[in-house]
């Protein structure tokens, strides 16, 4: 079946804490050509039948107003997962 | 007066908050996330815990329970509603507050008595607090970093919305020091701090006078008793 792949990352003007550790872990590690880190989410939606522009449309729609919080994160992502494609 | 307090899957304070509902004066009835009965109550308290594990974000999914179409309709048509801790996010999800809340800037889990400043004494659950009185109750949370754009500040700060803010060290990188709010009825007021764990000698937190002999939390619930009297 199809499956849909939602991403949604921390606003990029706002401080991700988690990310920050992770990046601090890093610098400690030393030597990495790694300077940040920002963790984000990656939902996948498996579709019943054909992904059409409608069902894509309320996957957007489940993604603005379910799958993220606009105050806080940025829908960066709504797409068909590679090799699914019907 | 009864009031209601909601229990949704992870809710650990619910209890804690029925028994300050009691020890002010006021009856607690127990509600069911899954229901969609108020059960007739005159008020609602939305507890704190880790409703869904804060699985999506904090407050997300409650937010979307079956009750939460009630209780959105009875806070816009002016019912008292108080959300504590994991309840402030979960009115912050149902859009009866705006802003966000976050992870703690500094990354970790805080639990400590705290000192907020009564910002605005006129709404239905500070109505018994003096305007820039200074209080303590418990603080514990993870994500309580209060975050929201420079023009939702604004508004919040013009038009005397925040409630509540943290006085001494900021425990979490919340903007402007915000620790609760309320909108503009004053019905509705959210706080990540915990007035249901100073409510009774002997378990609150620590004053001058004596060891865990704060109370300061009982005036929120003693609050909502007057401001029902005063409609009455």
């Amino acid at each position: 079946m199809p499956t849909i792949v939602v991403e949604v990352m921390p606003k990029a003007e706002l401080l991700d804490p988690a990310g920050k550790a992770v990046a601090g872990s890093l610098r400690r590690d030393g030597d990495s050509p790694f300077t940040d880190v920002r963790i984000g989410k990656r939902f996948e939606l498996t579709v019943e039948g054909e992904v059409t522009d409608a069902v894509l449309a309320q996957a957007q729609k489940l993604a603005d107003e379910l799958l993220s919080n606009s105050v806080i994160e940025d829908v960066v992502a709504v797409r068909v997962l590679e090799g699914h494609v019907a | 007066m009864r009031i209601g307090v909601v229990t949704f899957p992870g809710s650990l304070d619910d209890r804690d908050a029925q028994r300050a509902v009691r020890i002010a004066g006021a009856e607690p009835v127990s509600l069911w996330h899954g229901d969609h009965d108020l059960h007739g109550v005159d008020a609602i308290v939305l507890p704190g815990g880790f409703s869904y594990g804060d699985y999506l974000r904090c407050g997300a999914i409650a937010a979307r329970s079956p009750i939460m179409r009630e209780v959105v309709d009875a806070a816009n048509s002016g019912m008292p509603v108080l959300g504590i801790c994991n309840g402030f996010q979960v009115l912050v999800e149902a859009h009866l507050l705006p802003g966000g809340l976050i992870r703690n800037d500094h990354g970790d889990f805080i639990c400590r008595d705290q000192g907020l400043r009564v910002e605005n004494a006129s709404t239905a659950w500070t109505n018994g607090f003096e305007q820039g009185q200074e209080i303590v109750v418990p603080l514990k949370n993870g994500e309580g970093g209060f975050i929201a754009d420079a023009e939702t500040l604004n508004r919040l700060e013009g038009e005397g919305l925040v409630a509540f803010r943290y006085t001494g060290l900021n425990p979490n990188g919340s903007l402007n020091d915000i620790a609760g709010l309320t909108n503009p009825a004053g019905n509705v007021v959210g706080l990540m701090p915990h007035p249901e764990h100073a409510v009774e000698p002997g378990f609150g937190p620590d004053t001058a006078a004596a060891m865990r002999s704060g109370v300061d939390g009982l005036t929120f619930f003693t609050s909502v008793l007057q401001h029902a009297l005063a409609r009455a």
